[in-house]
């Protein structure tokens, strides 16, 4: 090629990356925008209506600029590398899994946010310097193809005890604890219910009974689950680790009209509670926008958009739940559950523990 | 040359030399104790075993199930051939998770053949195999077939008429022609399944784990980064010299061979022989990777009233009703496309400078920096998103919030196909023809416009269109990128999928089918402009 095909070319570089270096470093105006802005970071599953958002840009004239990357625990591992100089104001979606991994970080500045005062303490896991703010609250459970176990006459199980019995052998599928987070809830679970000598032994139980694994929430439940709508044509395993809200999502993405009952079930004895805080990021260019969004994150608007857009639980206690999950849906009474140091400090451990029992 | 080494510099070697030295710093000094300590430990020894043999196994698999075809593509003339081309190499280019997921729909328990025949593939190592098979078995098919077809069958028939056997004549005329592309076409499917992170994540659970999978791991799970430091490099070296050996098999392959135009060394079988071969590759080709391919086109059309568009018509659903997104789904499409018209932008002017580079420069160090180029394909996608993340995190490169990180992140993965499809075209222009044009008076400009331009033109589509079809499949390295709210179609698929509910599932699947039809349709329209010597794709 000759010189001045090169040199246009050169030009069209040049360009591309000067454009690239414009969006980083921001026009004028975006400059001037920017106290206009506030940025959430989060994880892939985070949802919000439009409408709701407008509400806030209208009430406090901050835009909203959603950053998404990854995972909720590889959201919050990119959080923690580039701690000291985020990406963003506040970050949502790091849960009690993750939780110290994160404070031990020093990843958020406290604030203590508006509309707390109406949130359990239960949920309040650092009641006592508020770096973190709970935003909901899920659980992981088993869930169960209703069809099956009326076509078989069978129950459904209940317990994680139930679980082992030869009545429910080669019917259970559950995720990688080392790579999906519900697999690693379920581990959780185990953990809670059995104590930290006893899940091993529980787990060859489970094994013995035929418990079947696979990478990741996507294929146990789309691909394995007989219950889901992937998995009716092709899925042979009617119990499956997923989340207690599944069965008011299988009703509200049915695409027709509401059933008597949700075509699945939760075992609510087998459940791990999943609370997911927001905190405002320490080094935040905007920390005053940070902190509107995260009072709007607690307020009763957003609380109550929540449970459709990412089918999780508000933790305001005065937030009106939609009638899909009232009428379908399972309040977990009594979940499992491991404290984060805990989880903090042996996570890594009993995650290999786990998987070479499972191989 | 200047260009695609500042690019590969700023874009590739600093953020994953920045995460690197992440991990193996602490405090200022280098802590090397870890080198050892992470190499001596069991697990990286039995992770090293895996990934190496699954390698080599996938590899012969797919060889021996893809000559056969590659024969029959480069030799036989039958209706729908280039159609067939074009969508065998679909799955190439498709995210893993939504193509995964077809395949153990075909073969996988309770799958459709489960449930005719009771022929099913439990999860585990011989559905990883098979699946890297469906996977790369379009690399044999393009690089071996696409010279096979050219080679001049009468140099066979000369051996014959001298009294060669037919075996005799095959192993001394065709073979050592044939060889190199051979052995090219091994090294990417070695390189594509020693990396392979996806299909090992989807088959292989928590039970088998690529060097990939594990620095996946300890970076996106554990943030483990002195492991994952040590495991990068450890990848870095095994593919750095897969790819030394393929930057020579390359240069052997350009020594002068006859080729003809391969429509005139194609025709129609003859004799029952022949027939059956046909028809056994295509029976192989349905199964393998068509049928997957329909049942998942299938799946987006079964909705819940029975067949019909109603999940394609959800896709439109505008915000709110029970659609999740914050925008339309459909508007993932556009993002897509936009996205990857700036990714193959990139990777052309990157690819093409550097393509022009290699033809002029000739001397280790091209060749040096041909393999380079090649290396992001051997990278782990995690690494690069990480490593965005902590090294251009300061003005004037603060790009981590920016959307231009991610037909960036595409580029690198579409440059090396640019090159490799340009390289060979390039080094094919006689240097006389512009040196004629200057003997009679044109300016550089028009020399270009009127020599270059024409013969490299249809390459440059190639490589454009590839790097295209490329960039809308990338998923691994996209996912690691904190984007700015615009999801692309993988990432849109992913979101769908993982939720409850049929609507997600068939959105999902029309979304994914929508994906294999855009991929399916540039590829074909690549057959339409395939050159004599298309490179290697």
């Amino acid at each position: 090629m000759n010189t001045s095909f090169r040199r246009a070319v050169g030009i069209a570089v040049l360009s591309t990356l000067g454009a690239a270096a414009l969006a980083a470093c921001g026009s004028p105006e975006a400059s001037k925008e920017a106290s206009k802005t506030v940025t959430l970071v989060t994880h892939d599953s985070f949802e919000v209506s439009e409408e709701v958002l407008k509400e806030f840009t209208k009430e406090t004239g901050y835009q909203v600029k959603v950053l998404r990357g990854g995972d909720a625990g590889s959201a919050v591992n990119q959080a923690i590398l580039s701690k000291g100089n985020p990406r963003g104001d506040v970050f949502f979606g790091v849960d009690n899994t993750m939780l110290s991994r994160a404070l031990d970080a020093e990843l958020f500045t406290p604030y203590e946010a508006k509309g707390l005062a109406k949130v359990p303490e239960e949920f309040q896991l650092d009641a006592a310097k508020h770096r973190v703010t709970p935003i909901d609250t899920g659980d992981v459970c088993v869930n169960y193809d209703r069809k099956y176990f009326a076509d078989k006459k069978l129950d459904p199980p209940q317990t994680l005890d139930d679980l082992i019995k030869p009545a429910y052998k080669n019917l259970l599928v559950t995720e990688n604890a080392a790579t999906s987070s519900p697999g690693l809830a379920f581990l959780l679970a185990t953990v809670g219910r059995y104590g930290e000598d006893g899940w091993q032994d529980y787990w060859k139980k489970l094994k013995a009974n035929g418990v079947d694994m696979v990478d990741g929430w996507e294929q146990a439940y789309d691909d394995r689950f007989t219950g889901s709508a992937g998995g009716k044509k092709n899925g042979d395993r009617p119990l499956v680790v997923s989340y207690a809200t599944s069965p008011p999502a299988e009703v509200f993405y049915g695409g027709g009209k509401n059933p008597e009952q949700a075509p699945t079930g939760v075992s609510t004895g087998t459940c791990f509670q999943q609370i997911e805080f927001a905190g405002l990021l320490d080094g935040a260019k905007n920390d005053k926008g940070g902190k509107e969004l995260l009072d709007f994150l607690l307020s009763k608007a957003f609380q109550e958009d929540m449970p459709l857009k990412m089918f999780v639980n508000p933790v305001r206690d005065d937030a009106q739940l939609p009638e899909v999950f009232t009428k379908y849906g399972e309040r977990i009474a009594d979940p499992h559950n491991v404290a984060p140091e805990r989880i903090a400090q042996h996570r890594e451990q009993w995650v290999k523990q786990w998987s070479s029992l499972v191989k | 040359m200047a260009v695609p080494i500042a690019f590969f510099a700023l874009f590739f070697g600093y953020p994953v030399a920045a995460i690197v030295s992440r991990g193996l710093r602490d405090g200022g000094q280098w802590q090397l104790a870890r080198l050892g300590e992470v190499l001596a430990a069991p697990e990286t020894g039995q992770v090293i075993w895996f990934t190496v043999w699954q390698a080599v196994a996938s590899t012969v698999l797919t060889l021996a199930i893809a000559l056969p075809s590659a024969y029959v593509f480069a030799r036989f003339d039958f209706p729908g051939k280039h159609l067939l081309r074009a969508v065998v190499t679909v799955p190439f280019v498709l995210p893993t998770v939504v193509v995964g997921s077809a395949f153990l729909g075909l073969l996988g328990r309770g799958g459709v053949l489960d449930q005719a025949w009771g022929v099913r593939l439990d999860t585990g190592v011989w559905a990883i195999l098979l699946a890297h098979v469906f996977f790369n078995y379009a690399v044999v098919i393009r690089t071996v077939g696409g010279l096979w077809g050219q080679l001049d069958p009468r140099q066979e028939e000369a051996a014959r008429v001298l009294g060669a056997s037919r075996f005799t004549a095959w192993r001394r005329v065709t073979l050592p022609a044939l060889a190199p592309a051979v052995a090219a076409a091994a090294l990417m499917v070695f390189l594509f399944t020693f990396t392979s992170f996806g299909i090992i994540q989807i088959l292989g659970g928590a039970r088998y784990a690529t060097l990939e999978v594990e620095i996946y791991r300890q970076t996106a799970q554990f943030l483990d980064l002195p492991t994952a430091a040590v495991l990068t490099l450890l990848q870095f070296a095994a593919v750095g010299c897969l790819l030394g050996v393929h930057a020579w098999t390359v240069r052997r392959r350009e020594a002068a061979l006859r080729l003809v135009d391969a429509a005139h060394t194609s025709r129609r079988p003859r004799g029952a022989g022949q027939w059956a071969l046909l028809w056994s590759q295509l029976a192989v080709m349905a199964l393998l990777i068509l049928l997957p391919l329909a049942g998942l086109a299938e799946r987006s059309l079964a909705g819940p009233d029975g067949y019909g568009f109603a999940f394609y018509r959800a896709l439109q659903a505008p915000p709110g009703a029970g659609s999740t997104f914050v925008v339309a789904p459909v508007a993932a499409i556009g993002n897509s496309l936009a996205y990857a018209a700036v990714a193959t932008l990139i990777a052309l002017v990157v690819g093409g400078l550097a393509a022009a580079a290699l033809t002029r420069r000739t001397g280790r160090f091209v060749r040096g920096f041909d393999a380079l180029l090649m290396l992001p394909l051997g990278t782990s996608a995690v690494t690069v998103g990480f490593g965005f993340l902590i090294a251009l995190d300061e003005p004037p490169l603060d790009l981590r919030s920016s959307w231009i990180l991610v037909p960036l992140a595409q580029a690198l993965v579409g440059v090396p196909f640019v090159i490799r499809t340009m390289l060979p075209v390039l080094r094919a222009v006689d240097d006389r023809l512009r040196e004629a044009a200057a003997v009679l008076g044109a300016s550089p400009l028009r020399a270009w416009r009127e020599v270059d331009l024409p013969l490299v033109r249809r390459a440059l589509l190639i490589a454009a269109g590839f790097a295209f079809a490329v960039s809308l499949g990338e998923f691994g390295a996209t996912v690691f990128i904190a984007r700015p709210d615009a999801p692309t179609l993988p990432v849109a698929v992913e979101r769908f999928l993982g939720r409850a509910g049929e609507l997600n599932y068939g959105q999902a699947m029309a979304l994914s089918t929508i994906l294999m039809l855009v991929c399916a349709v540039t590829l074909l329209a690549l057959e339409r402009v395939r050159t004599n010597r298309s490179g290697e794709f």
